[in-house]
């Protein structure tokens, strides 16, 4: 247990070091709640009820696949995870204390961004407590591509690729733009998507009188066991 | 004294091209063996094999009696070996202290990162992040991370590449002190010099073939190269007069540096200095017998090798 909470405890601190990580992982996710629930420019009646969940959503995403993908690509290319090939961590520990450190950054994450939605009115409703299992899938499906990337990318590409992607998600993922506004087309693939699946399920059960499409789960549950196998399958530690 | 690495025609392949061709040898607990090489002579490859990064095409190695290349064997070995990689290694963000005691943390009986961090000439720059070090302080705590865990056998790759001086003597005081805790070090190099100073023993390796394995003394004996006297002194010696008193050719090899074409016997050396002396002329480095170097650069010459 000790190398384990020692290697998570290293991971956050590292993690709260990136001015980077700071301002993708807490501040783009406040800055667009407060901003968009105070200027009315959005297609919805209250945007706060609309964007809290979607900023949640958007936080997780930033946390585990940019986040991750990019400290562990630059880890894999410093030689770090090299390195550590040869301690007695090893890789199943390794890979625990990345998540238990997204996890602990998540709780922050959804502590500032509620805390800030309900300051700025938000009422949640619905069944709540089935954000936690969207969001840990949600976690899984991420982690998974930015680890797929951090392990066959060069560091740099990776930093590229993860923000790119952040970016177009971002736009297509129902975050702060809601699905329903897309064309028709474009809504289908961004809901089998899992960004659009997790602000499904979020919406859903942080709503009052909403409720959790079966399809958002099947598509999270898709995505949590295929990135991570694709994820361990092309790894290269070097 | 018991062996801790042992290793036979081992074969190291990358696609096409063989690194590692057959290299065979064995090191024991309390021993410093370097392994002498130019660069790709297949060094890294085969250090890196031991460790359990590199899968062998054929051949067979065991450290501490275990296989590297086996999964259930090498989660044994990850703790009761050192390593230390050619280069980086360690979070760019860490400062040595911290990182040392993220490493210390791994292990169930680790050294005093604050110790470590004293013996190598950490102190001044223990909060200082791995990315802001100089060259010599990085490969300083590499070296420090490679101790943290009491190792029984330690991987130098290249350790004092890019070190100053004073690093280097803090490099070679710890390779002393493990030699006498009874740890088995193997290191990498290509400077002779480093080799011939922390080594017990050298292996030259070239084109993965280990082609000489012995003291640096034996090797240096060994070599097939006629004896000689070298010394320093002023340019432009009448080489021709001092060749004649010596009853050997004597050469300027390069501005002020002499070779004698002939053993250096005690009373040569008298005849030497006399020689000089009589001219009122000062003598820098003198040696005698056959050079390291010249066995080293035989072995490992190109063409044909």
């Amino acid at each position: 247990m000790r190398p384990l909470a020692a290697q998570a405890l290293a991971e956050l601190r590292m993690t709260a070091r990136r001015g980077d990580s700071v301002l993708l992982n807490l501040a783009i996710p406040l800055g667009l709640l407060v901003f968009f629930s105070t200027v009315q420019v959005l297609p919805v009646s209250h945007p706060v009820q609309f964007l809290t969940p979607g900023v949640i959503a958007l936080a997780v995403m930033s946390t585990a696949m940019v986040s991750t993908g990019i400290a562990t690509g630059f880890e894999r290319q410093y030689g770090v995870l090299k390195r550590l090939g040869t301690t007695p961590l090893g890789r199943g520990r390794l890979l625990a204390a990345k998540v238990a450190a997204m996890l602990a950054v998540e709780v922050v994450q959804v502590a500032v961004l509620a805390g800030a939605g309900l300051a700025l009115g938000w009422r949640p409703g619905g069944s709540e407590a089935l954000g936690l299992p969207a969001v840990v899938l949600a976690t899984a499906a991420f982690a998974g591509l930015g680890l797929l990337m951090a392990g066959s990318l060069r560091a740099e590409v990776t930093l590229a690729a993860a923000n790119a992607l952040y970016l177009a998600l971002l736009l297509l993922g129902g975050m702060v733009v809601p699905l329903s506004k897309f064309p028709s087309g474009l809504r289908d693939f961004a809901r089998a998507l899992p960004a659009g699946a997790l602000s499904d399920a979020l919406h859903g059960s942080l709503t009052a009188g909403a409720a959790v499409p079966g399809q958002a789960w099947i598509v999270l549950a898709a995505w949590a066991a295929a990135a991570p196998l694709l994820a361990a399958w092309t790894f290269r530690w070097e | 004294m018991s062996t801790a690495v042992e290793v036979s025609g081992l074969v190291v392949r990358y696609g096409e091209r063989t690194a590692v061709d057959g290299a065979g040898f064995s090191v024991s607990a309390g021993e410093v063996v370097a392994l002498l090489g130019r660069n790709g002579a297949g060094k890294t490859s085969t250090v890196e094999t031991l460790e359990g990064y590199r899968r062998r095409a054929a051949g067979s190695v065991s450290v501490l009696g275990l296989d590297p290349g086996r999964r259930a064997d090498h989660a044994q070995l990850r703790r009761r070996i050192g390593v230390m990689l050619q280069r980086g290694g360690v979070y760019p963000s860490m400062g040595p202290r911290e990182a040392l005691r993220l490493f210390a943390s791994y292990y169930d009986d680790p050294l005093s990162p604050a110790d470590l961090l004293r013996r190598l000439d950490l102190e001044g720059v223990a909060g200082t992040p791995w990315r802001r070090l100089s060259g010599g302080e990085q490969q300083r705590l590499s070296l420090a991370l490679a101790l943290v865990g009491r190792p029984e056998v330690v991987f130098l790759d290249e350790p004092t590449a890019g070190v100053d001086p004073a690093g280097r003597l803090a490099i070679r005081e710890e390779i002393r002190s493990l030699r006498s805790g009874g740890v088995c070090v193997l290191l990498t190099t290509h400077e002779l010099d480093e080799a011939e100073r922390v080594a017990d023993r050298i292996l030259i390796i070239d084109r993965g073939r280990i082609v000489a394995d012995g003291s640096p003394a034996e090797l240096a004996s060994a070599s097939a190269t006629a004896e000689e006297i070298r010394f320093s002194a002023p340019t432009g010696l009448d080489t021709a007069a001092l060749g004649e008193a010596l009853g050997a050719p004597v050469r300027e090899e390069r501005p002020g540096e002499y070779a004698v074409a002939a053993a250096g016997t005690p009373s040569r050396v008298a005849l030497l200095t006399a020689w000089l002396a009589e001219r009122n002329l000062a003598i820098g480095d003198l040696r005698t017998g056959s050079r390291l170097e010249d066995v080293f650069m035989r072995l490992t010459g190109d063409g044909g090798g």
